[in-house]
């Protein structure tokens, strides 16, 4: 790939190869960080699913299955994507690169929209606490903890998809502009690891929120 | 730097199995197998986990340093879920 300008390494560094290894370096300790933050959600999610494990796959009913399924096959592909656009930059496969990002952006975008229509389902259905919330249900209360762990959790995890794709679009257009090269492409890297770990957070969601007892 | 590049091939066959994985997670919720039902997603999801981490993130080609990240990672996740609910289940009455 052909690049504007001769990539040098920071002063701090020895080489870009240094550089980017401990730019990556950084982007794992800081993911790390990120397991704990979704950690601290789960573990309430496993706290009160522990014990009101019949309210749980109760109020799972309220979601639709077919959107978390299709989402997640969208996350899937969308990594796919993000995989194949790193291999793309580091052997200089431009069109690739760019179509690749281009794909990937799209997807999380569709995941987002989805996702969006969802949230309007809850609120139609009256499932969204603190906003239109039905209390004349059995076990209310705890229909509304789920609730509120299902909105937190999905809630966070939209947060994180629209960071990722903001950073994508930001990739692409620096590799519109041929800012990376076979030399040069720890920014893609690291993007595509965050990218990567948000898909993973959400292939746990899948089942704990949307199939639980779907078989009644 | 080692190459840590993955062939094309081989992201189209880890995606692929994952789009499997995927289905298998929603047809076995599908059945009745009482506890066995979480325990069997949550093995497909960490078996998925897995693929992303070792192939699409690169890990199986990443250095020590990488790893005693991912288990540090997993270590205090893992000590907060325990502790947390060795307090919970031992509680009575119930929350």
């Amino acid at each position: 790939m052909s690049y504007r300008v001769e990539r040098m390494p920071e002063m701090q560094f020895r080489d870009l190869e240094q550089q980017q290894e401990t730019a990556q370096f950084g982007m794992w300790v800081f993911l790390a960080t990120e397991l704990l933050l979704f950690g601290a959600l789960f573990t309430a999610y496993t706290v009160f699913r522990y014990f009101y494990p019949a309210v749980f796959a109760e109020a799972s009913h309220g979601l639709n299955a077919v959107i978390g399924t299709v989402n997640t096959a969208i996350l899937i592909v969308s990594s796919v994507f993000v995989a194949l656009a790193v291999a793309a930059v580091k052997s200089g496969r431009r069109k690739a690169f760019l179509f690749d990002l281009s794909a990937a952006i799209f997807l999380g975008t569709a995941f987002m929209a989805l996702k969006g229509y969802e949230y309007y389902e809850h609120y139609q259905n009256n499932e969204f606490p603190g906003l239109a919330f039905d209390y004349a249900v059995p076990n209310a209360p705890i229909r509304q903890v789920y609730f509120f762990l299902y909105f937190a959790m999905t809630g966070l995890h939209a947060i994180h998809l629209t960071v990722g794709i903001l950073l994508l679009v930001y990739v692409l257009v620096r590799a519109y502009r041929q800012h990376y090269s076979t030399a040069y492409f720890a920014p893609v890297e690291n993007a595509g690891l965050y990218w990567h770990f948000v898909d993973i957070v959400w292939i746990f969601l899948y089942p704990l929120l949307y199939l639980i007892d779907i078989h009644h | 730097m080692t190459d840590r590049t993955n062939s094309d091939l081989t992201n189209y066959v880890i995606g692929g199995v994952l789009l499997v994985l995927t289905l298998l997670t929603y047809l076995a919720a599908r059945i009745d197998l009482g506890a066995a039902n979480l325990i069997i997603a949550l093995l497909i999801a960490a078996a998925k986990a897995i693929l992303i981490l070792l192939f699409f993130m690169h890990a199986r080609k990443s250095g020590g340093l990488t790893w005693v990240v991912i288990g540090a990672g997993l270590l205090w996740f893992g000590i907060l879920l325990l502790l947390t609910m060795s307090d919970y289940v031992a509680r009575y009455p119930a929350i």
